[in-house]
């Protein structure tokens, strides 16, 4: 080893991950002085910690490596083998822990913990963020069984283990923690979203099997509240739960270590606790000559950080020509746009103009730009079309659009300029396009896929905060409609805050006195008055409706409850500024007014007849609470049986196996029946669809009318066919084609009308295997099909019904009057 | 959304059907009365043969609700409409065919297709008794169990039984094991109806045991308490399960003689038409 104290070396390197290990490669190849300095005894200490035997992956396939350490997918041994004999060409320092680095360019003086001086004309740092993992931060967080890594999953036995987090390593060492059955471990990863968006396909793939063969326990939309010894409390999508824990694994990713990043002098791009530092193009930061690479950089990809090393100390060595790896891929993607070839203009040029990106570092822009599309529109050529399929987000990088509001009349339009986003709601609901835009100017639109933008939306949290505002913005316009534009919400906008319900959470309580208004975003609410010491079901609210009016048109009381029937999430409005915002409007004031005369009405109507309600609204209030739990609060669309009328003929599963390839997506006799009301096992076409929250293939959709269908590029994963609470979701493969219903009824040839028995299909296949995977089949309302729904249309009796539960769920049009 | 109205058959629309069927009827009747017919009021004068021809396609048009219940095609018809529609038109079928035959009866092939055609109707008037009064008793019966779910659970608490059994005296666990290979729940719309519930192995058992347990002691005696506390389980759930064959049995029932009649009925009104023209 060199003797490092009287030496000025070309470059010093701290850190030895991928990132350092190549940056100290090239060098040693150049025949550049160098060191590496790492903290601890052994080289590269993140992947060393991962867990034994992990599989290591090299994404982007696409994207080419170099670097004189080799890299390709293998197992954690196999990579550190490699790396570790390769090193023995470069000269590192271990167990030399940076304390300090001072100094610039040319001149940067670097002491460490063991009281070492080292001299260096360039430093590059890529010490990673490992070393400084978020923490929990709920009642509890600081308990003695919360750790933050998982080095051996096998020295774990009979322990009811949660693993918090979404990311690779969450899911890693909760599948880890799997692998050996005879640990005997209960394993259950917890996920603040409904998706793993951030993490790695395979790894999702490979979790989700596990959910299915019942080996761990997946919880989405799930945080911890409090944690207890042994025990957590989790909020769930239905309320609080509580969950035994003897370990609890937390990998929540980590931050830059920034306090000893700013006191070498080094600027972050923003306040925000997760920022990352300021970089240029070259990885150089704000401080010449000290360049930060890696993770730190904001490069969660080994092979993006194994090239950035390469790429400095070619920079460093003067090479300043050399354009990134993966410059051909930025370069086919700009293709559309004049001069391709200036990469970094481009990225930069997008960065600054589209908002949401400002917050990204060139890096970060660069990285996530390989997931998108670059559009160049001519002036009225059509972006997309009302009811297109497409859940991807644009931004407008230079011109404007214009919105369609009215399709009735296409001479309506609002412009979304410069600068602005749209196409969001896809990103919300997954529904289909709600309107048709085209470009109105010249425009260049930057197109992100909904993962791609979801994955933009978890790393970067003022994105998420500049998305949540437009979405807010057009949701209040659509809802207020009236004529309304983005200047008159200004002011309520200012006020509007997003907050999350749980399921059976009370937003508004009666008798109370504040007067927000309330707009539900996600999910829907139930409004309950007391009467005679009982709550009184009244009515349903699903969202895209705003609750809360009354009391503050009338400066009055809460006259009823409003709670959530599942998590939900509400824009909350200062009660306040809408009213200004009426007093200003008259149209809105009036027609606001009008929508809450129906309210004010059942309310007085039940203020008035307090004293003879008694049986029939408890009866009613008991079949509303029924209806509710059966997930009819988060439908848009469900099946009910009426049992007083079903002759128990099975015609209405009979028709749908006829509209549908032989396959019946109902079971009317299972389900749950109160007060001779049925809910059979069929899709409910929820508002915000479980189903839909992980489809690989993205084969779920949302059809204009609300259904909820699945396409033919379902792949088979039967990832929806797990997330449904409901059990709606079957695999199936279409049946066999039947002799016709003449020859049944005349001849008696084949099994007859409705879903062949599984005998007949095997007996037809005459020992040939089945073809193809099987795919999910739902109920889809018989999209398409003139007539609507051959269940309720092949009812002899009219017992099978289709509602929705603002019909059905509302006293004002019930019985109880 | 018209079909998410939410009324039975009977009712459907208003009671539409019946309205018709109504009014059409008293216009027969009014009409049958209002002329006078030469000799007599019979098939054959121009408004018998009117009658006739009408009540025939009224016929083939109520028989045609079999192919429509299973024809499952695209379109905007409701089955609930043609149902209230079978209904009441094949009440008023009554009224038509009775006019029709001007009163004339004989042993012949045309008295022999109204008898058949009245059967028809009076069955069909069983069948929508039925169809109002059981789904609601059925209901309840099953109490959100499942047909399927309900044998399952029978599965389960024979298993139980056997197990339990096995602690009593030699002779009554062969009576156990015999009388459970012996209970057995039959197909078959009229055995469904008939199969009683006193005749149950299972309810005999019963009955025996509740005897018997009074004639011993000690741990015999508590096996056998745990016996019976079995079989009474087992016994409600097979009350449970045969009410609801019964119930499901009734609500087939009628249909074994309304559609062998009505085809039979087809055939003897080619043969009455055939006759009529033949021998004019």
């Amino acid at each position: 080893m060199v003797k490092q104290s009287d030496i000025k070396f070309d470059v010093a390197i701290i850190g030895s991950g991928p990132a350092g290990l190549s940056a100290a490669g090239r060098a040693a190849e150049l025949g550049m002085s160098h060191v590496l300095l790492e903290k601890t005894d052994h080289l590269s200490d993140t992947i060393f910690c991962y867990q034994k035997g992990k599989h290591i992956m090299a994404t982007p396939d696409a994207l080419v490596l170099r670097s004189e350490f080799e890299f390709e997918a293998g197992s954690r041994e196999d990579i550190l083998d490699r790396w570790n004999s390769k090193a023995e060409s470069i000269n590192v320092s271990l167990n030399a822990e940076v304390i300090e680095i001072k100094g610039k360019k040319e001149n940067f003086i670097i002491k460490t913990k063991a009281g070492d001086t080292i001299e260096a004309r360039h430093v590059i740092l890529g010490i990673g963020t490992q070393g400084n993992p978020n923490t929990m931060r709920c009642p509890g967080g600081d308990k003695a069984h919360i750790q933050y890594s998982l080095d051996d999953p096998d020295a774990y036995f009979d322990e009811d283990i949660i693993v918090i987090g979404a990311g690779d390593a969450g899911i890693e060492n909760a599948l880890g923690l799997i692998r050996r059955p005879e640990l005997e471990n209960r394993v259950i990863i917890m996920n603040r979203r409904a998706e793993f968006s951030r993490a790695k396909d395979a790894n999702v793939k490979a979790l989700m099997s596990a959910a299915a063969d019942g080996r761990m326990t997946i919880m989405t939309e799930s945080e911890t509240q409090e944690v207890y010894d042994k025990q957590a409390d989790v909020s769930t999508k239905d309320g609080i739960r509580t969950v035994a824990a003897d370990r609890i694994i937390a990998r929540l990713g980590s931050a830059p270590p920034r306090k000893f990043i700013e006191s070498c002098g080094v600027e972050f791009a923003s306040t925000d606790r997760l920022a990352y530092p300021t970089l240029s193009p070259k990885f150089e930061t704000s401080v010449p000559g000290l360049y930060v690479i890696g993770a730190l950089a904001g490069y969660p990809l080994i092979k993006h950080c194994m090239n950035q090393g390469y790429d400095v100390i070619e920079n460093i060595n003067g090479n300043t020509d050399l354009k990134p790896a993966d410059e051909p891929l930025l370069i086919h993607l700009f293709r559309a746009l004049p001069n391709p070839e200036a990469v970094s203009e481009w990225l930069e040029f997008l960065r600054t103009k589209i908002k949401i990106f400002n917050g990204l570092t060139p890096l970060q822009m660069r990285e996530f730009m390989l997931d998108s599309k670059v559009h160049v529109f001519d002036p009225k050529k059509m972006v997309f079309r009302r009811n297109d399929v497409g859940d991807s987000l644009f931004c407008i990088a230079e011109g404007a659009v214009a919105v369609r509001i009215d399709p009735n009349d296409l001479s309506k339009t609002i412009t979304i300029p410069e600068g602005e986003i749209f196409g969001e709601a896809g990103l919300i609901s997954g529904r289909r396009r709600n309107a048709s835009i085209f470009a109105e100017t010249r425009s260049i639109l930057v197109e992100v896929p909904r993962n791609a933008a979801r994955k933009l939306l978890a790393t970067v949290p003022a994105v998420q905060a500049s998305v949540d505002r437009t979405a807010t913005e057009r949701l209040l316009l659509a809802i207020l409609g009236q004529g309304l534009q983005k200047e008159d919400l200004s002011e309520i906008m200012e006020t509007a805050t997003l907050e999350t319900i749980q399921a059976n959470e009370y937003l508004i309580e009666e008798d109370a006195e504040d007067a927000d208004v309330f707009i539900i975003r996600v999910g829907s609410m139930v409004v309950e008055k007391e009467v005679a010491g009982n709550n009184v079901f009244l009515a349903y609210v699903p969202a895209g409706a705003y609750v809360g009016e009354m009391a503050m048109l009338e400066d009055g009381r809460r006259t009823a409850s409003v709670k959530a029937a599942v998590k939900s999430e509400v824009i909350r409005l200062k009660g306040e500024a809408f009213k200004t915002l009426l007093a200003a409007k008259p149209k809105l004031r009036a027609s606001v007014i009008e929508k809450f005369a129906d309210r004010r009405a059942l309310n007085s109507y039940i203020e008035a007849n307090k004293d003879s309600f008694g049986g029939v609204a408890d009866m009613f209030t008991a079949r509303a609470n029924f209806l509710m739990k059966q997930g009819l609060g988060e439908a848009t669309d469900a099946l009910l049986i009426d049992e007083k009328l079903c002759i128990g003929c099975d015609n209405c599963e009979v028709a749908c196996a006829e509209s549908h390839d032989g396959i019946s997506r109902l079971n009317r006799e299972a389900g749950t029946t109160f007060d001779h009301l049925h809910v059979p096992t069929s899709c409910r076409h929820c508002e915000h669809p479980h189903c839909m929250s992980d489809c690989p293939p993205n084969a779920i959709r949302r059809a204009p009318d609300g259904e909820v269908f699945i396409d033919d590029s379902c792949i088979g994963c039967g990832n929806c066919e797990r997330y449904c609470p409901y059990g709606v979701i079957q695999m199936a493969r279409p049946a066999p084609s039947k002799p016709s219903l003449f020859s049944w009824i005349a001849m008696g040839a084949g099994p007859g009308p409705g879903q062949p028995p599984k005998a007949w299909i095997k007996k037809k296949a005459k020992g040939k295997a089945p073809s193809g995977p099987k795919q999910a089949v739902k109920c889809d309302m018989c999209k398409g099909i003139t007539g609507g729904a051959a269940c309720v249309r092949a009812c002899p009796t009219g017992a099978a019904i289709r509602v929705s539960p603002e019909e059905f769920l509302d006293a004002s049009r019930s019985k109880v009057r | 959304m018209a079909q998410a109205k939410h009324s039975s058959f009977l009712t459907y629309r208003g009671g539409r059907w019946a309205k018709f069927a109504l009014v059409f009827s008293v216009i027969c009747i009014g009409l049958y009365f209002a002329f006078d017919f030469e000799p007599v009021r019979n098939g054959g004068s121009w408004y018998g043969y009117t009658l006739g021809t009408i009540g025939a396609l009224l016929i083939l048009w109520l028989a045609w609700l079999g192919v429509r219940k299973r024809r499952y095609n695209p379109g905007n018809w409701s089955l609930k409409a043609w149902t209230s529609a079978h209904v009441y038109l094949g009440l008023s079928l009554l009224v038509i065919g009775t006019l029709h035959t001007g009163l004339q009866f004989g042993w012949n092939v045309h008295t022999l297709a109204y008898a058949l055609m009245v059967l028809v109707i009076l069955s069909g008037m069983f069948g929508v008794y039925f169809y109002i009064t059981v789904p609601r008793r059925m209901s309840d019966n099953r109490a959100e169990a499942s047909q399927v779910e309900m044998l399952d659970e029978l599965e389960n608490v024979s298993r139980l039984l056997r197990e339990t059994s096995l602690s009593l005296q030699d002779a009554d666990t062969q009576r156990i094991l015999d009388m459970l290979a012996k209970t057995t729940l039959k197909s078959g719309v009229m055995t469904r109806l008939r199969d009683s519930h006193v005749r149950c192995p299972n309810a005999r058992a019963l009955k025996d045991f509740k005897v018997a347990v009074r004639t011993i002691e000690g741990d015999v005696q508590r096996g056998m308490f745990d016996v019976i506390s079995v079989l009474e389980r087992r016994d409600s759930l097979l009350g449970r399960i045969r009410r609801h064959q019964r119930y499901r049995a009734l609500l087939e029932l009628w249909l074994w003689i309304h559609i062998p009649a009505t085809i039979t009925l087809i055939a003897l009104l080619i043969v009455h038409i055939i006759a009529v023209f033949y021998y004019q």
